[in-house]
């Protein structure tokens, strides 16, 4: 039972979190009026040759006069996306800003991917309490005082200048992200058709997600994230073998609690997302299919999207380090870095897997992270979206649970905040230099980048680091509860 | 050797009847070859001097493969890659439309934008056009000393469907704008003729004078009836044309608006001293451009001479303004279709010359004149926009010239008069176009592009394969002082071996075409049949004598545009890949180290290493350092069991330089 002060408390929470979120929708719509929309659409930390809404336009442009909206390597997005949007791009009301239906479908993904992120957010956290509950760890702080990672997570997802960037400057970035996020909500929420949609959709958009299946199979499998199983079997033994007298008031109990816990692994969620995503990317494939029956059909969508994106094709700057790396490495080796650089994306996967298998939405999050970095053709976008999920997380990392220990703290995170802010200041100074001035040189906007990447890896490896560190402090604690319990 | 008389005269008498009946069948279809020079004063003080060689080959199927006087290296090229039509065209400096000339035949046909041009219709399927252009390219690259092959690349050429010339087919068009054109290139095309440069016109070619010329554009039109979908059975015509401007030696005439007066010797620094004896006819014309005759009349007029036209072509050759030093050998006039008046060919005919009685015509002024050229309709120029490296537009512009109205052939009602204008333009890839940024002005308004825009086809570009084509039909209104178009693009960025050795230089935007297909350029000569055999003048008339220049529109070429690219920095590219790879091993290392981490493990290391270790300051200071940097209390190492470790350590050092000595000592030794 909570006191009412506490509820109190909770209103005022909730009623802080839709005043702050209805605050960026204000602040976005606000900055859409800005001329020429500050510019952004054309910076290169923003759209991508895969995002960018002036390629789309010019696919669209393409595609009504009847020729294939690939022709002309400009645009190399999905053929719905250009369905979806192209119309868009052509209605121009008077007086409005050129983009502004555009801008407005960005700034609702941005919301909607909020509001899922929130959900999300809610359904780690009781599933969470639960499973403490589960150990029988009691935290020394006592739940209501951990963080609300949900609603933490969708306003930095809101507030974070990289994703109000990304939505004002006419990337279809913002849609990728929502589908990203989709899957990962429709995942914890246990809806295999959803996840399945969520899934079909981010993959078909952006390739990278595809790599989300394993999370996603996980968290249908066995729920969302949960401390080490590890702890429950020995904490069923330990219990099994301790408490014999109580043990048929205890059955009923674990009989009912074994259903909901991260031991059993449900299959049939998993045929059902399979054959959901059998279903979705059936339909998806046949609605490109029929929005490209006169250009060259489906190979042509694939070679033209998911080749250009394999092949690294376009070698215009960009936030990443492979457009200079192509640019400049001999052409005898292209192929082989090719596959390097994309296997890198693969190898990790499976230690990832292995060792955070007990959390699949951390995972999922860490495979964002590592595709964000590694793939062909990153923007700021990415970085939103993963930032994003990092705040659901924020009471693992932060340490709160183990406030005494400080084992689970996030290191460098001052250091990582201050690394981003530089980088992103600079790298513009660095790009203006080197490209309108000309008084620069491609190498210094080239470090700009590497600086970035080593970031990123420093991001990625601490938090998975400040994860893992987490968990054996968990273990210590239930391994104590077990032995005091059993001493008892 | 030597027969007797009774011998070879019976022999002649065999061949005769041998060959007879030959003979008889091919009296009309012989070789040709004819050479003429066209002179024009032009209204900037300048000359222009237009060759034009013709060398004609019956159709096979009457006249066998065997030629006396047609170059076997064209028949060769012809056949090989079954040519219908072909243009190469070699030159340097541009044309100045709005001084010499943008509406008559010369400039419309010979006015080429810089660097080659390349333009070829195959009579081949459909399929096969990319591989016979592509070893054409060669072929002529071998046959000109030009690197024409630079054309075979994909990235290069594009196939216009109606923009560029007015019948579609198996068209296949290239330029190179930055291609230096020099004697190189003319030496082999002065081997086509059949008396080189050694007789006749071809003699006054002298290099330095030519080369000289503000304007220098030589060229070479293949036209060939050989294959069956000919109409017409008129065998190979191959044209050699070269056109200069040329500056006569500016002797003092005192006042700056006086004409320079010339001669031949004096622009060439040589004389004519007979035709080419190959040659059927060899014929030097002098031109007096249409405006510059009816301001002549006028000024007859003012000062109350006749003005009987018949009686003024006449005499026109010695009048109070200007005098040529040679009588012409007859007089014609041409009536072209957008002035009233017509111009004058003074014709000299070159058969009556010879080494001892050289022709050398003059052209002296005696009084101020002052006319100027028949322009094109709209005067095209072609920009960028922009500044950076990153985007831009091209615009190009069209104004009006002093072009009266009432002289277009289409009689104009106020509303409904439209005019035509159909640009052609090429892109390379890495200038990346946004078709749908497309914007037309008119006199400064933004239009709607269904107003205007009549027909329009693009091919986009692709990135490395294939350059961006656009062909567009504008229509419009008659009374426009100026339109515009504007056309945003994005810059690529390139692989370092794509770029050319002076890659800050920039890349170059082919010239665009553009062209007015209402207006004709031909000239007409009333009544004169004789033109007929006057290949030049022929041209120039555009009669069906050459079958695929019915239509011949008033055409123009906008200026190429220098598009400066990104670099990126050239010496980098080892820096570049161990620096990448280095990333992705930190992150790779990294990532693996923190998942197989185990925490009890590391911290017993830990100790391990901290109790072996030496506590002096240095030492405590880095684990403590070490230790804020793992973000774990600093524990203070356990005292020194035993300090055995390091005499091992210094023992080891010393081993490992005393190798290293060693190597040093026998590897310099």
């Amino acid at each position: 039972t909570m006191s009412d002060p506490e509820i109190l408390n909770k209103k005022n929470k909730k009623l802080d979190f839709w005043i702050w979120g209805i605050a960026s929708i204000i602040f976005r719509i606000i900055l859409i009026y800005f001329p020429k929309n500050l510019n952004l659409s054309s910076r290169p930390e923003v759209s991508t040759p895969l995002t960018n809404l002036r390629r789309l336009a010019e696919g669209y442009w393409l595609k009504q006069s009847s020729i294939s909206p690939y022709a002309g390597s400009m645009y190399h997005g999905s053929p719905l996306l250009l369905s979806m949007l192209g119309p868009l791009t052509v209605k121009k009301i008077e007086g409005q800003p050129n983009n502004l239906l555009c801008s407005l479908i960005f700034v609702n993904a941005d919301f909607v991917a909020a509001l899922l992120i929130r959900a999300t957010g809610h359904y780690l956290q009781t599933a969470y309490d639960r499973s403490l509950e589960l150990l029988g760890i009691s935290t020394p702080l006592g739940r209501s005082e951990a963080l609300p990672s949900g609603e933490i997570a969708a306003l930095v997802y809101l507030w974070n200048p990289l994703t109000i960037v990304t939505c004002l400057g006419s990337s279809t970035a913002p849609i990728e992200n929502l589908v990203v996020i989709l899957t990962l909500c429709g995942a914890c929420a246990g809806l295999a058709p959803l996840a399945a949609f969520g899934w079909v959709m981010a993959t078909h958009f952006s390739l990278y997600p595809v790599i989300l299946i394993i999370p996603v199979v996980l968290l249908l499998g066995f729920g969302p994230d949960a401390p080490p199983r590890k702890l429950f079997i020995q904490k069923k033994f330990g219990k099994v073998g301790m408490d014999l007298s109580s043990d048929k008031s205890l059955k009923h109990k674990e009989v009912t609690t074994l259903r909901v816990s991260p031991m059993h692994f449900s299959w049939v969620n998993i045929f059902h997302f399979l054959f959901w995503a059998c279903l979705w990317s059936i339909y998806v494939l046949l609605l490109c299919g029929i929005s490209l029956k006169d250009y060259g059909g489906l190979s042509e969508m694939f070679r033209r999207t998911y080749g250009f994106i394999l092949c690294v094709e376009d070698l215009s700057p960009n936030i990443g380090v492979l457009w200079y790396f192509f640019a400049e490495v001999f052409e005898f080796f292209r192929g082989f870095f090719l596959i390097v650089f994309h296997v890198n994306i693969l190898f990790m996967i499976l230690p990832l897997a292995i060792r955070l298998n007990h959390r699949p939405c951390f995972l999922a999050f860490v495979y964002v992270a590592i595709s964000s970095m590694l793939k062909s053709y990153p923007s700021v976008g990415d970085a939103a979206l993963y930032l994003g999920l990092l705040g659901l997380f924020v009471n693992e990392l932060a340490g709160k649970l183990d406030i005494l220990t400080n084992a689970g703290d996030m290191h460098f995170s001052f250091f990582l905040f201050c690394g981003y802010v530089g980088v992103f200041l600079l790298s513009p100074v660095m790009h203006n230099l080197w490209i309108w001035r000309g008084t620069g040189n491609a190498n210094f906007y080239f470090a700009t980048a590497i600086t970035y990447a080593c970031f990123q890896i420093i991001l990625v490896v601490e938090s998975v680091s400040a994860m893992l560190n987490h968990d054996r402090f968990l273990r210590k604690l239930s391994t104590t509860t077990t032995t005091t319990a059993g001493i008892s | 050797m030597l027969l007797p008389r009774q011998t070879r005269l019976a022999l002649f008498l065999l061949s005769n009847l041998f060959f007879i009946p030959i003979a008889f069948s091919l009296v009309e279809e012989q070789e040709q070859f004819t050479e003429e020079l066209l002179l024009k004063p032009l209204p900037d003080r300048k000359v222009l001097s237009h060759f034009h060689f013709q060398s004609r080959a019956p159709p096979t199927a009457s006249y066998g493969h065997h030629h006396r006087l047609f170059p076997k290296a064209i028949y060769h090229l012809v056949h090989k890659y079954r040519i219908r039509e072909m243009e190469l065209s070699f030159t340097q400096g541009r044309w100045n439309y709005e001084r010499w000339g943008g509406f008559d035949p010369i400039s419309s046909n010979n006015a080429k934008p810089p660097g080659v041009e390349l333009w070829a219709v195959f009579d081949v399927p459909e399929h096969l056009v990319d591989a016979y252009w592509k070893n054409l390219t060669h072929t002529l690259s071998g046959l000109f000393c030009a690197s024409i092959n630079f054309l075979e690349s994909s990235t290069t050429y594009a196939a216009p469907e109606w923009g560029f010339r007015p019948f579609t087919g198996s068209l296949r068009y290239g330029s190179l704008p930055r291609e230096a054109v020099c004697t190189e290139n003319l030496t082999p095309w002065l081997k086509l003729l059949p008396c080189r440069d050694k007789a006749g016109l071809s003699a006054l070619l002298e290099r330095p004078s030519i080369y000289k010329g503000f304007y220098h554009s030589q060229q070479l039109h293949l036209t060939s009836a050989e294959f069956k979908s000919a109409e017409l059975d008129s065998g190979i015509i191959l044209e050699q044309t070269l056109t200069v401007v040329l500056q006569p030696g500016t002797k003092r005439t005192g006042l700056a608006y006086f004409q320079p007066s010339w001669s031949i010797s004096s622009i060439f620094g040589k004389q004519i001293t007979g035709k080419c004896v190959l040659a059927k006819s060899s014929s030097v014309f002098l031109q007096i451009e249409s405006d510059a005759v009816s301001e002549l009349k006028n000024l007859w007029k003012e000062n109350g001479m006749s003005v009987k036209s018949n009686e003024m072509s006449k005499n026109l050759w010695s009048n109070p303004y200007f005098e040529l030093s040679i009588a012409p050998d007859r007089v014609r006039e041409a009536s072209s279709f957008n002035s009233d008046s017509s111009s004058i060919f003074y014709e000299f005919f070159i058969q009556k010359y010879s080494r001892s009685e050289s022709f050398d015509l003059g052209l002296t002024w005696k009084s101020p004149f002052v006319w100027s050229c028949p322009k094109a309709p709209l005067h095209a120029t072609r920009f960028l926009m922009g500044s950076g490296n990153e985007r831009g537009s091209v615009a190009i512009t069209l104004r009006t010239t002093e072009l009266n109205w009432r002289l277009m052939d289409a009689d104009i009602s106020e509303e409904t008069c439209k005019l035509r204008v159909d640009i052609f333009q090429m892109v390379p890839w890495y200038v990346k176009v946004y078709y749908h940024t497309l914007l037309v002005f008119v006199d400064e308004k933004p239009q709607a592009l269904i107003d205007v825009v009549e027909r329009m086809h693009v091919s986009p570009s692709e990135d490395k394969v294939s350059p961006g084509l656009m062909e567009l039909a504008l229509k419009l209104p008659c009374r426009l002082n100026s339109a515009a178009l504007t056309i945003e693009f994005s810059k690529g960025f390139l692989h370092i071996d794509e770029y050319p050795p002076d890659a800050n230089q920039g890349f170059d935007i082919p010239s665009a075409v553009i062209s007015f297909p209402s207006f004709k350029t031909r000239l007409h000569f009333p009544n004169d049949d004789s033109v007929s055999y006057l290949p030049l003048l022929s041209k120039l008339q555009a009669s069906t004598f050459v079958c695929m220049q019915e239509r011949s529109p008033v055409l123009s070429y906008t200026e190429v545009l220098l598009v400066p690219l990104t670099t990126p920095d050239f010496s980098m590219p080892y820096n570049v890949i161990t620096i990448t790879c280095t990333v992705f091993a930190l992150y790779f290392g990294s990532l693996l180290n923190v998942l197989r981490r185990r925490v009890g493990e590391e911290e017993r290391i830990l100790k391990k290493k901290a109790a072996n270790k030496k506590t002096n300051r240095i030492s405590i200071l880095l684990s403590k350092f070490f230790a804020k940097l793992r973000g774990r209390p600093w524990e203070p190492p356990e005292s020194p069991v035993s300090s055995l470790s390091s005499p091992k350590l210094l023992l080891k050092v010393i081993v490992v330089a005393a190798v290293a000595a060693g190597w040093q000592y026998y590897s310099s030794k």
